[in-house]
């Protein structure tokens, strides 16, 4: 494909710099006004989350639902703008000189998670993703004839397909246009929205593997969004758990499902069902709804469900600490001397996050 | 349902062709109702167009010999009014005006209406909330009350009329036209274009107005109807179209004298008047569950 050795120019810093490092994202959402219409009841949906995205990677990012995952990623498309925190993509301050929101938007593409309603319903599949390379000024014909050959890499044969309306495709034919779409301006970065989650098992299998020969075939980084942990094991180089709108543990794949720091993480991995009956727990590894976002509890938000919670935890606010080299949680269990009965003493050299 | 046994018929290299609207298009053919209702309303334009070739007399001429004759007269086939007009031609010619003041204030109204509600719908916020509480002004008052407040206000006459009627529907479209458009707005389509970079007008233009538009019109459709009666209104009071100009309204109004000699011909023009907004009224339900059903 030709747009490899595009897409490789277009690297700035080299292997080694983040393509994504978000720092202090904040999102607060006013739910209810007072007559003079100040904000009375904030919902906390993204409060202070940092994290990187390496080059050629796939970032999973899991949670229960409401925990601020689609936030995030709405935050990082920059469709909803943050209250504080800011993003660099490989090295750039988006909205600054250097890289005005039209350009990262080239850059940075997202797949939803409800197919039929991220389609124009009056639009032939064609044009809808002809739709973004006409914006950024691409002629008529040359977009459509991106756009057909596009539909065919994702597997819907353009002289059945390219005419057709969205109501006249299933779901997973719809996803694969979805992605079609996203990759019609030639981006480094996409985020999947639960993209494959409405999905039934065969089609989602389908998608996943061509997402992955995509990602090869195009140079593309992923962050992918799921509350399926199978699924992001799967797919994912390090996974990311938010819990409450905050960062709870990120890590590798492997060193993150065998080596869980985090409590919450260790209560979510108890919760995969699992095929092997002597590995099937009985007991709900996780008690109660999470706590409200419009008052979480101070001090380590996690305490409230938390089997290994001390006084302490209601007290203190958890900072990510790497327990060991490139895996971090904010959990006082892993910050050296933090009060906590269980963690580490003082005298250990903490490493940085 | 009949698309779906195409579909399954058709060999799936054929490209077929028609998009949505030659759907709607077959659906409404498939309604006797709105069917009938159409075919009112074309012949009711047809003799509108054609007024001056069907019309078997002049409508201006009176006469003061032949006043109120009955329906049945030879040579007068629905009688005459109460100055010895022919009753047919003066309705024929009627429909020129009356349709002409149904449909002309919903036209003006529908585009001044759709672009306030839409933008409003797409920015959202702040001046969204501003557009809409100042429409809920004009909203607060019952439309047959505003218009005639509005033609009162600007002084009878035709053009007047047909301006305070305009204003009074702009409202109604404007609020219709933000309620799609914000239902739309929020549907992760519009999110992707967003996120494609596309500028605000781009996306009202190529995502917003196709899903928009429709249901609009619909809502227009019905209007008309009340345009119609609301402009047989201001006739009736003398505030729109004056005698001796054949309108119905106006008929209505000049006849109400004649309802004890001769309550047929009196009642006439309302019966005109009812069957054509009643059409009016079938056909943009029909045209509505036509656009509706989507897969």
């Amino acid at each position: 494909m030709s747009a490899v050795p595009a897409l490789v120019a277009r690297d700035r810093g080299g292997p080694a710099q983040p393509l994504l490092r978000v720092r202090g994202l904040v999102k607060h959402f006013a739910i209810r006004k007072t007559v003079l219409g100040r904000a009375d009841a904030v919902v906390r949906a993204v409060d202070g989350v940092d994290f990187e995205v390496v080059k050629g990677e796939t970032l999973g990012v899991v949670g229960e639902s409401g925990c601020g995952k689609s936030t995030t990623a709405r935050l990082l498309m920059h469709l909803i703008a943050p209250d504080a925190g800011e993003t660099l993509f490989d090295g750039e301050p988006v909205g600054s000189k250097d890289l005005g929101l039209r350009a990262y938007r080239r850059q940075v593409q997202m797949v939803f998670q409800d197919s039929y309603s991220s389609l124009n319903p009056r639009l032939t599949v064609e044009s809808s993703v002809a739709f973004g390379p006409q914006v950024h000024g691409v002629p008529k014909a040359q977009a459509r004839d991106r756009a057909r050959s596009l539909l065919a890499r994702v597997g819907l044969e353009p002289s059945r397909f390219a005419e057709r309306y969205p109501h006249e495709l299933s779901g997973g034919q719809r996803q694969r246009v979805n992605i079609a779409r996203a990759l019609a301006l030639q981006p480094r970065l996409i985020i999947l929205d639960e993209a494959v989650s409405a999905l039934d098992k065969s089609v989602e299998a389908q998608v996943l593997n061509l997402l992955m020969d995509l990602k090869n075939e195009f140079g593309l980084t992923y962050i992918f969004i799921s509350h399926d942990l199978n699924v992001v094991r799967f797919i994912s180089d390090r996974v990311l758990v938010m819990y409450l709108g905050q960062v709870a543990e990120i890590g590798e794949t492997e060193d993150l499902f065998e080596r869980p720091l985090h409590p919450y993480t260790r209560a979510l991995l108890s919760s995969m069902p699992s095929l092997d009956p002597d590995l099937r727990t009985e007991e709900a590894p996780l008690a109660g709804d999470p706590p409200n976002p419009i008052n979480p509890p101070p001090g380590c938000r996690f305490h409230t469900r938390c089997v290994f919670a001390e006084p302490i935890c209601a007290q203190r606010e958890p900072v990510l600490v790497a327990g060991e080299p490139g895996h971090s949680a904010s959990c006082l269990m892993v910050e050296p001397a933090s009060g906590h009965s269980r963690a580490p003493v003082a005298g250990d050299a903490p490493i940085p996050a | 349902m009949a698309s779906l046994v195409e579909n399954t018929i058709l060999p799936p290299t054929v490209v077929r062709g028609g998009g949505y609207w030659s759907g709607v298009f077959r659906r409404l053919r498939r309604d006797p109702v709105a069917v009938g209702a159409g075919l009112v309303i074309l012949a009711i334009v047809l003799v509108a167009i054609l007024a001056p070739y069907i019309a078997p007399a002049d409508p201006y001429r009176a006469s003061s010999l032949r006043r109120l004759r009955p329906i049945g007269t030879p040579g007068f086939p629905l009688g005459t009014d109460e100055l010895g007009r022919d009753m047919l031609s003066r309705l024929i010619y009627g429909a020129r005006l009356s349709l002409f003041m149904g449909v002309t204030p919903v036209l003006i109204a529908f585009f001044t209406g759709s672009a306030i509600g839409i933008l409003a719908g797409y920015v959202g916020g702040r001046l969204n909330t501003l557009a809409m509480r100042t429409i809920d002004v004009f909203y607060a008052f019952p439309s047959v009350l505003l218009a005639v407040a509005l033609s009162g206000a600007l002084g009878a006459g035709f053009g007047n009329a047909l301006l305070s009627l305009t204003i009074v529907f702009i409202p109604p479209i404007a609020r219709v036209a933000e309620a799609v458009t914000t239902q739309i707005r929020s549907r992760d389509f519009v999110e992707a274009a967003r996120a494609s970079g596309a500028s605000g007008l781009t996306i009202i233009r190529v995502h917003i107005l196709g899903n928009v538009l429709g249901p609009i019109f619909v809502y227009a459709t019905s209007l008309i109807s009340v345009s119609m009666i609301l402009a047989s209104g201001l006739s009736f009071l003398g505030l729109g179209v004056r005698p001796p100009e054949p309108e119905w309204g106006l008929m209505l109004n000049t006849l109400r004298t004649a309802i004890y000699v001769q309550p047929w011909i009196a009642a006439l023009p309302g019966l005109v008047i009812f069957i054509t907004s009643i059409s009016f009224n079938l056909f943009s339900d029909g045209l509505r569950s036509a656009m509706d059903v989507k897969n």
